[in-house]
């Protein structure tokens, strides 16, 4: 089976014959496909904020629509690294705000608010998605509290603690042979 | 062969890769017996070091038995030999290796021109550690090529137990280097941050080398337990104050010597806004480490004392007190460890049972499990302090 990876290989060096299976799940696909969503979408409303306003008949809120650029950019790269799960949840609380805006804007004089119905939706799916990840990606890290194991009688010494400090007094005593930085 | 492979970040798998082969006359095979995940291998984890490639093979505290040697190593290791391998690749002949500093050997990095451009000089090639550092494969597979092997090796007696010996080719010289680097007195207080498997080590080192006090710091209670019981006095930080603490063990005066066993990925905490905006920008890729444990040292670390970093930092580092650093006149030394310099005298303490560094290990898996350890290690899972592999 060809492997991509295997070209840049050093002659002799081993080469992949059969892949192994990925510990990477369903759940963290899904978090770096929204991870770059969220930074497409971020520019674009970062450097075409006007385009996005005449789209929804929001004409005006412009600064609005750069700062949430802003917030999808960071979300972004959150969701792409390895605190993905914060960045989920940012997404999430983002989308809320995006709803929120988006509600402001539907009102009766919004000639364009069958484009904003359209966008309600589309928030609203990316949202499901967007929890849907962040409790799939939830750190597996023990809670804080939780029982652990402890380790009092792992010294390491065979002769004790006595027995190791008492090799250091040797060692003081003949200084001479103790270590040096430079073994010349 | 079976292989610990990185594909990417957080993904590596256990793949079926080609048998390594002899590639220049100084080569050798060995079959691995047990390898280790490292600390510094969860760097690699999270792609925060530049330079790996899908494909490379993980690991570089590995040992075995000599299979295959090259016609031109002139007798110094034969089949059968049972040997841990250093993580640094060393020639022994350059004016570097002559000198004992065998972690900046100037020959063995087959990808100098990185090294040379990313660092200013080449250091030595390391196994599974990067392009940067000539993109060897690595020891976490049941074969290993080891390149320069009449140098590269550390020879073992039959009888003691891998367990024992493992160690020696990485986190027990590791521990040693940034005990010896701080030149201890008998009177030395010792802080040593991190508790993991190189900061016990660490604790372990500057005991054996006469410290009055080893205070260790961490905030997970199986490593302050294990520390305890090494000899320390513990600071949990996440409960205490560090600053605080250390000030009250030394009187006011704070610790003569520091030892940083954490590097780059230090703890990110709402207490310590200086963590939040490290990872932020670590994140943003406008920073490569984040380094609250050298500007916490620089800051306690009592006037003209010594700080040592055995902590991994791949890159540039924000913020750090300078003024703090040259008033108060302190001295730091770092470095990747030079393995062989110190394996002769801790092999002998180790036959002489002064130490045994088997201490550390709190789980024993087949190689194919390994994916998930990585896992299992960087979460803390299952109270994990250091995971050897069998393949």
């Amino acid at each position: 089976m060809f492997h991509f990876s295997n070209i840049v290989r050093t002659k002799g060096d081993p080469k992949i014959i059969e892949g192994g299976p990925s510990p990477k799940q369903p759940a963290d696909q899904l978090a770096r496909a929204l991870g770059w969503f969220s930074i497409g979408l971020g520019v674009v409303e970062l450097f075409a904020p006007r385009r996005v306003t005449e789209t929804l008949g929001m004409e005006g809120s412009e600064t609005m629509v750069r700062a949430f650029g802003l917030r999808e950019i960071v979300a972004g790269i959150m969701s792409l690294s390895v605190d993905k799960n914060a960045g989920l949840w940012a997404r999430v609380g983002g989308d809320g705000l995006d709803a929120a805006a988006l509600l402001s804007g539907l009102t009766a004089d919004n000639p364009k608010k069958g484009n904003i119905a359209l966008a309600l939706l589309m928030v609203g799916g990316i949202a499901m998605l967007d929890y849907r990840a962040a409790q799939d990606t939830k750190p597996r890290r023990p809670a804080r509290d939780a029982t652990r194991k402890l380790f009092p009688s792992r010294s390491g010494y065979p002769k004790g603690l006595e027995g190791a400090r008492g090799v250091a007094r040797q060692i003081a005593a003949h200084a001479n042979k103790s270590p040096s930085l430079n073994p010349s | 062969m079976k292989a610990l492979v990185w594909h990417g970040k957080e993904d590596i798998r256990c793949d079926t890769v080609t048998d390594p082969e002899i590639q220049d006359p100084r080569d050798a095979i060995i079959k691995v017996t047990s390898c280790a995940i490292c600390g510094s291998d969860l760097h690699l984890f999270h792609n925060f070091i530049p330079g790996m490639l899908p494909g490379d093979i993980m690991g570089h505290e590995t040992m075995g038995e000599v299979v295959e040697v090259g016609s031109g190593v002139d007798g110094k290791i034969k089949k059968g030999d049972r040997v841990v391998v250093p993580f640094t690749i060393i020639c022994g002949e350059c004016e570097q290796c002559k000198r004992g500093n065998f972690s900046v050997c100037e020959t063995t990095n087959r990808k100098r021109h990185l090294a040379d451009k990313v660092f200013g000089h080449t250091t030595a090639g390391l196994f599974g550690y990067t392009h940067l550092t000539g993109g060897y494969p690595g020891g976490q597979a049941e074969y290993l090529r080891v390149p320069y092997a009449d140098a590269t090796h550390i020879k073992v007696p039959a009888g003691i137990p891998d367990e024992q010996l493992l160690f020696l080719s990485d986190i027990f010289p590791t521990g040693w280097q940034a005990a010896v680097q701080c030149d201890i007195e008998p009177t030395d207080t010792v802080a040593i941050w991190g508790c993991g498997p190189v900061g016990q080590m660490a604790i372990r080192s500057a005991i054996l080398l006469g410290a009055n006090q080893v205070i260790a710091i961490d905030c997970l209670p199986e490593r302050l337990s294990m520390a305890e019981a090494g000899g320390a006095t513990t600071i949990n930080f996440e409960d205490e104050s560090v600053v605080e603490r250390l000030s009250e063990l030394t009187d006011g005066k704070g610790p003569e010597k520091c030892i940083d066993c954490v590097g780059m990925e230090a703890h990110v905490m709402a207490s310590q806004p200086d963590t939040l905006l490290d990872r932020a920008k670590q994140m943003a890729m406008i920073e490569n480490d984040r380094p609250h444990v050298l500007r916490e040292m620089i800051y306690v670390c009592r006037p003209g004392g010594i700080i040592s970093v055995a902590g991994v930092y791949s890159g540039l580092s924000d913020m750090l007190p300078m003024g703090a650093f040259m008033n108060k006149g302190l001295t730091m030394r770092t470095g990747q460890t030079h393995v062989n310099r110190w394996t002769d005298d801790l092999l002998r303490r180790i036959e002489q049972g002064e130490i045994d560094p088997s201490f550390v290990i709190t789980h024993t898996v087949p190689l194919e499990q390994g994916p998930e350890m990585y896992e299992m290690f960087r979460d803390k899972r299952d109270s994990c302090i250091k995971v050897v592999l069998k393949p």
